[in-house]
Parts: C-alpha cells; sequence; structure tokens
C-alpha cells in the first residue's frame, strides 16, 4: 500500500516535471490551458497532446498581460499528489513565475480554484479541494501577492480536466488552478 | 406464519446454497437486538425462496397497469414473488367474495391480493382491494382508497405499502421519491440536472436546466421541501426549494464556501459545513431567525453532518485523526467524539430514519464499499462494495439503502440494498444519475391495517 502510493507520488511528481521540462524546451505550447502534462520520455502519451513541433509567428503571440499569456507563458495549474494539499516543490517554479507575473500587472485579481480525483466521495472532495485552494493561496501570498487579490473556490471533482480512470487523468485531475477574474488584458 | 420466520425457515432448509456470494456479507458480531418492531431479516447464505403473493389482475380504469405496478414493487423489494398470472386456477375474483382457497393453495399461493378499480358519481375512482391467506383462510386485510382517476400510479404504490406493511410488520416505502442528479453529455461535456422520481423509476422530471452543476440533494420531513448545493462557473450556493410552489431562495451568503447541507429531522434547520481559510467546519442556520451557529472549530475538514432522527445528535466525517472517520456529537456541538473503528477512510454518513444504524461509504484498498454500523460504532457490516460507490441514502422504512455507483471509466447509475446485503440491484430508475436522495413517504399509510396485531397474523 505505501509502496503504491510512493509509486503513484512519484509518477504524479514525474508527470509534472515532465511538463515543465517541455514548457521550457518551447516557448510557445498549444494555446490550451488544459493541455496535458506530456511526456518526452516514451511515457504513455496522451492522444490530445501535440508532439510535432510548434511554429509560432508574433501574430499569434499572446498579448502581454492577457489571461491566454498567462496561461501560455506562465501555466495556470499545478498538481497535487495522492490525498495531498501540500504544495509539491515540483510546481515552485510555476507558482514563483504565477506571483512574478501577478506583481507586474497589480490591477489583477484572481481566484484559486480547488480540484479533486474522482476516486473520493462529493462532500469530502470539495473540503480537501479547498485545502488545495488554499495552498496555493497561501504560497502566492508568501511570494508577495496580496491577499485581497487572491479569492478560492473548490470544485471538489465536479470538474475534472483529464478522462478516464487512470493513475494519469487522476494525477492531472488533483490540482489547483489560478483564474484570473478580473484586471487582465 | 411470520415472514421473518418463513424467510428464516427457508434459509435453514437451503443448506446446499452455502456458496452463494452474499456469503462475503459480513455479520454482525452479536445478533442484533430485536426492536420493538418484528422484523430483523439476516440471511446471508443459501438459495431465498421469496414469498409466493398472487396478485390476480386489477379490474376496472387501469386495473392491469394497478397490478402491474404492485407487483413490480413487491418483486424489487426481495420479499415477494408474485406469481406468473398463468398458473392461476381462479380467475375472475371480485371484491363481493372470498377466494377460492383451495384453488390457491393448490398452486403455491401464500397470499392472494385481488381488488377492483370503480369510477364513482364523482368522477373520482373507488381503488378496492383484499389480501388473504388461503393457507390459514382468513383476510389480512381490506381496504379502499378514493382518488382522481389519474392517480392511479400513486394509489398503486400506496396498495403496495399496504400489503409490505401488512406482511413484514414495518411500514412500506413505495409511495415516495427519489432526488438525484441527472447525468448527460460524454467526457468533459457532462451536463448535470437536478431531478426527481418516482421510487420505481416511473415519471422522472429535471428540475433545473443543466448550467449549475447540481450535488447533494437532500429531502426536508417534508416531502416538498429540498435543499441541494449548485456550483456555478465561479459561485457556489446551497438553494432551499419548495417542489410545490417551485419557489427557490439561496440559503444565505456566507463567509466561505458552503456545502453538504442537511434538513433536522423537524425541517426548521440545516447543517452544513462551510470552507474558510481551506478548514471546513460544521454549522447549522436555524431557517426562521437565520442564525448561524459554529459546532465543531479544530483544523481538519468536519463535513457531512447528518441528524439522528430525535435531533439530539448529529454524524458527521471528520479527519481530524488524520484519515476521515466518522463522529457524532450532540445537535449543539458538544460532546464529539469518533464512531467508526476500523481501517480505511470512513465518508458520507447517514442516520437512518428508525435512529438504530448509520451508513456510509467506506474505501479501502482501492474499492469502495457502502455499510452500516450502530450509533455507536460497533456492528459494522458491509453491504455492497464495488470499484466505486457512495453517498448511501435511506428509503423511509430505514429498511433499504440507495446510493450512486460508477464503473471503472463508465457511467453512474443508482443502486439499491437491503440491509441484509442480500438484495442489491439497480434502481427503479436505470437512467444516468448520482446524488440520490429518498423521500419521506408522501402521505401517511392508514395505520389501522392490522400493524399492531403482528405482521402477517390472522385476525382472531
Amino acid at each position: 500500500m505505501i509502496a503504491a502510493r510512493t509509486l503513484i507520488r512519484l509518477t504524479a511528481v514525474g508527470l509534472v516535471v515532465a511538463s515543465m521540462a517541455a514548457c521550457t524546451r518551447r516557448p510557445v505550447t498549444p494555446a490550451v490551458p488544459n493541455t496535458p502534462p506530456a511526456s518526452d520520455t516514451g511515457g504513455p502519451a496522451y492522444p490530445t497532446a501535440p508532439t510535432g513541433p510548434i511554429e509560432g509567428n508574433a501574430g499569434g503571440a499572446a498579448a502581454a498581460g492577457s489571461a491566454q499569456e498567462f496561461a501560455i507563458n506562465v501555466g495556470d495549474r499545478i498538481y497535487f499528489d495522492l490525498d495531498s494539499y501540500q504544495v509539491s516543490p515540483d510546481a515552485y517554479p510555476r507558482l514563483n513565475a504565477q506571483a512574478e507575473w501577478l506583481q507586474r500587472y497589480p490591477q489583477v485579481m484572481v481566484r484559486i480554484e480547488g480540484n479533486a480525483d474522482e476516486r473520493g466521495t462529493r462532500e469530502y472532495n470539495l473540503a480537501l479541494a479547498a485545502r488545495r485552494a488554499e495552498s496555493v493561496r497561501n504560497y502566492l501570498i508568501e511570494r508577495g501577492v496580496s491577499a485581497g487579490r487572491i479569492d478560492t473556490i473548490s470544485f471538489g471533482k465536479e470538474r475534472p480536466i483529464a478522462l478516464g480512470s487512470s493513475e494519469d487523468s487522476w494525477a492531472r485531475n488533483r490540482n489547483g488552478r489560478t483564474a484570473l477574474v478580473s484586471g487582465a488584458y | 406464519m411470520r415472514l421473518n420466520l418463513l424467510l428464516c425457515t427457508v434459509a435453514a432448509v437451503a443448506v446446499a446454497g452455502v456458496t452463494l456470494v452474499q456469503a462475503q456479507v459480513a455479520r454482525p458480531q452479536t445478533p442484533a437486538p430485536q426492536q420493538q418492531g418484528p422484523v430483523e431479516v439476516e440471511i446471508d447464505q443459501g438459495v431465498i425462496r421469496p414469498f409466493q403473493i398472487a396478485v390476480a389482475p386489477f379490474s376496472g380504469p387501469n386495473g392491469s397497469q394497478v397490478t402491474t405496478v404492485i407487483g413490480d414493487n413487491l418483486r424489487r423489494s426481495g420479499f415477494f414473488e408474485p406469481m406468473n398470472p398463468s398458473s392461476f386456477i381462479e380467475t375472475g375474483l371480485s371484491l363481493q367474495n372470498a377466494p377460492n382457497f383451495p384453488q390457491w393453495t393448490q398452486i403455491g399461493a401464500q397470499a392472494v391480493l385481488y381488488g377492483s378499480v370503480t369510477p364513482r358519481a364523482d368522477g373520482r375512482n373507488d381503488f378496492g382491494f383484499r389480501l388473504y391467506d388461503p393457507y390459514r383462510q382468513c383476510q389480512l386485510v381490506s381496504y379502499n382508497f378514493t382518488a382522481t382517476p389519474e392517480q392511479w400510479r400513486r394509489i398503486s404504490h400506496k396498495i403496495a405499502d399496504v400489503v409490505y406493511q401488512r406482511m413484514t410488520g414495518e411500514s412500506g416505502f413505495f409511495d415516495s421519491r427519489i432526488l438525484y442528479v441527472a447525468e448527460s453529455g460524454t467526457g468533459l461535456n457532462r451536463l448535470s440536472r437536478l431531478a426527481i422520481v418516482d421510487s420505481d423509476g416511473a415519471d422522472p422530471q429535471f428540475l433545473t436546466d443543466g448550467n449549475e452543476i447540481i450535488l447533494t440533494p437532500r429531502f426536508s420531513s417534508k416531502p416538498d421541501e429540498i435543499v441541494y448545493m449548485a456550483l456555478g462557473k465561479d459561485y457556489s450556493r446551497i438553494y432551499l426549494y419548495n417542489l410545490s410552489t417551485s419557489r427557490r431562495e439561496s440559503l444565505g451568503e456566507f463567509d466561505g464556501q458552503a456545502f453538504g447541507p442537511r434538513y433536522s429531522p423537524d425541517g426548521t434547520k440545516v447543517a452544513f459545513s462551510i470552507i474558510r481559510g481551506g478548514n471546513t467546519d460544521v454549522y447549522v442556520m436555524d431557517l426562521r431567525t437565520r442564525q448561524l451557529s459554529r459546532l465543531t472549530s479544530d483544523p481538519g475538514i468536519d463535513t457531512s453532518p447528518s441528524f439522528s432522527p430525535d435531533a439530539s445528535r448529529i454524524v458527521f466525517n471528520s479527519d481530524r485523526s488524520g484519515t476521515p472517520r466518522l463522529y457524532v456529537m450532540n445537535a449543539d456541538g458538544s460532546g464529539q467524539r469518533p464512531i467508526s473503528r476500523g481501517g480505511g477512510s470512513y465518508t458520507a454518513p447517514a442516520w437512518s430514519p428508525r435512529g438504530d444504524l448509520i451508513a456510509f461509504t467506506k474505501s479501502q484498498g482501492g474499492r469502495f464499499a457502502t455499510g452500516v454500523m450502530n450509533a455507536d460504532g460497533s456492528g459494522e457490516r458491509q453491504l455492497s462494495s464495488s470499484y466505486f460507490e457512495e453517498g448511501p441514502s435511506w428509503a423511509p422504512n430505514g429498511r433499504y439503502l440507495m446510493f450512486a455507483r460508477q464503473t471503472r471509466g463508465g457511467d453512474t447509475n443508482l443502486w439499491m440494498v437491503d440491509l441484509s446485503g442480500r438484495v442489491i440491484a439497480q434502481s427503479g430508475y436505470q437512467g444516468r444519475g448520482s446524488d440520490p436522495a429518498w423521500s419521506p413517504l408522501l402521505a401517511d399509510t392508514p395505520m389501522q391495517l392490522g400493524r399492531a396485531q403482528g405482521p402477517d397474523s390472522c385476525p382472531s
């Protein structure tokens, strides 16, 4: 049981690392905020994850300070381990980038959305996902974003971003999303 | 012959069938003490032969439909096996006459139900019926409901309730409805709508339009008052909704996200959880004064409150000890103590309307189970388990539980299990749905129908 959980945790960590590696390698990832953490190392491939080269041009670039630019250049979601609401060290770079971005655009208000996977009962998952949202909020506050700019909401297991009953899907659905509420271009 | 005695006798006789799947159902550590009611049918082995009842065709308008609804209800309960009408020797039974008893005992009918639907001068119909024991040659019950013709289905449920009540000694549950969250759409574009359906699955109706994600609907003690939670794109709300008037109102705006509502037994309060600063605690609101009281205040998750039927206590879910367990407290928040004893995660408690048991969802070893325990945490037993199931809701008689079961990578449907774990089946409503909530009986069943005489007793 412990071994299995550790394995799951490692898997989740691996996915997050892989996704960040993918982000740093490509200046422009697909303009879909819900991109699955892609693996370049022969792991299971998501049918929706493009693997070919991506070209961009100035006309298609997201406007600085826009929600689109935030989602693409910063990333709006971080992922959590099974039954955990601690911000994983793997998520620090993205949250640091979120904090810097938010300080660059101080008029932007955000809402942290907490999400859980489907392997739990409805009400407990709402409470669990709320802890995740709060963890993200506290991290951003520690990084200098003023508390008054950050609201939270828990969606429990009600808004999955990944389909299917697999460890990979569950890992993706355990997340905290930083949604820009107002003030973005 | 009392039904429980009958079933137990049959179980004892059927020594051959000890390898049934139901053998996995855990036994209570000690035989449950008999409540004042008679029935504690505990059978986990053997081939059960349900009670053979002949439901003779009702005459008159909608008579055949009435017959079908009654028979289907009785079969679904697991206690009865309506006999094939083609085996009947005596036909054309009339309310004016008693059955020809030998013709029914000859085919093995342990009870005979017959009746007629008769139009009245005032435009309503009389739904009269008689229930006989052909072996002891006595009438068990005779009654007549009067209602407008279009209520034939409702009356059928009430007749089935009378039969169930007379034969088992405990109140029925067919004249009730189920709130649930209807699911449609595919993949990530799921549509969620609040819906309501008769206990047998007939006449499902949507109550919301799908703009919000609906969660955890629950009935008040009055079957036309409900409470539920809704998630919008950027908000979360608890609604009070009156099904008769269609009046819908928000429970209120709180400093934090509110969820997990449940009515108190008298319908004057709603207990629920509020998330503040990432921490979830249980509160209760008086609906008349709108006064809010906080019942828990520890740093763990405290949620899913459910009142005892006498309103003196609340069972809830807390992970203050590390893993989710069940706790009981007094209705004012005092005396909080854990009751669940086993390993694994216990969530979604629901206090039985009889008061004796608490149902819950338990997850352990990658599977989910529906179980019950006594209110002090003793006597835990598992009734059902699967890849995923959650959220048991009690039938009004405290004998059955409905819950949502999801197949791996597949749909979610409503399932039903009885307290013995013997009757496990999809509910009458077979469509996709989750979060079932069983209503109270829509109206009281007439009490003078022999219940005081003991189940299945012949009048002396």
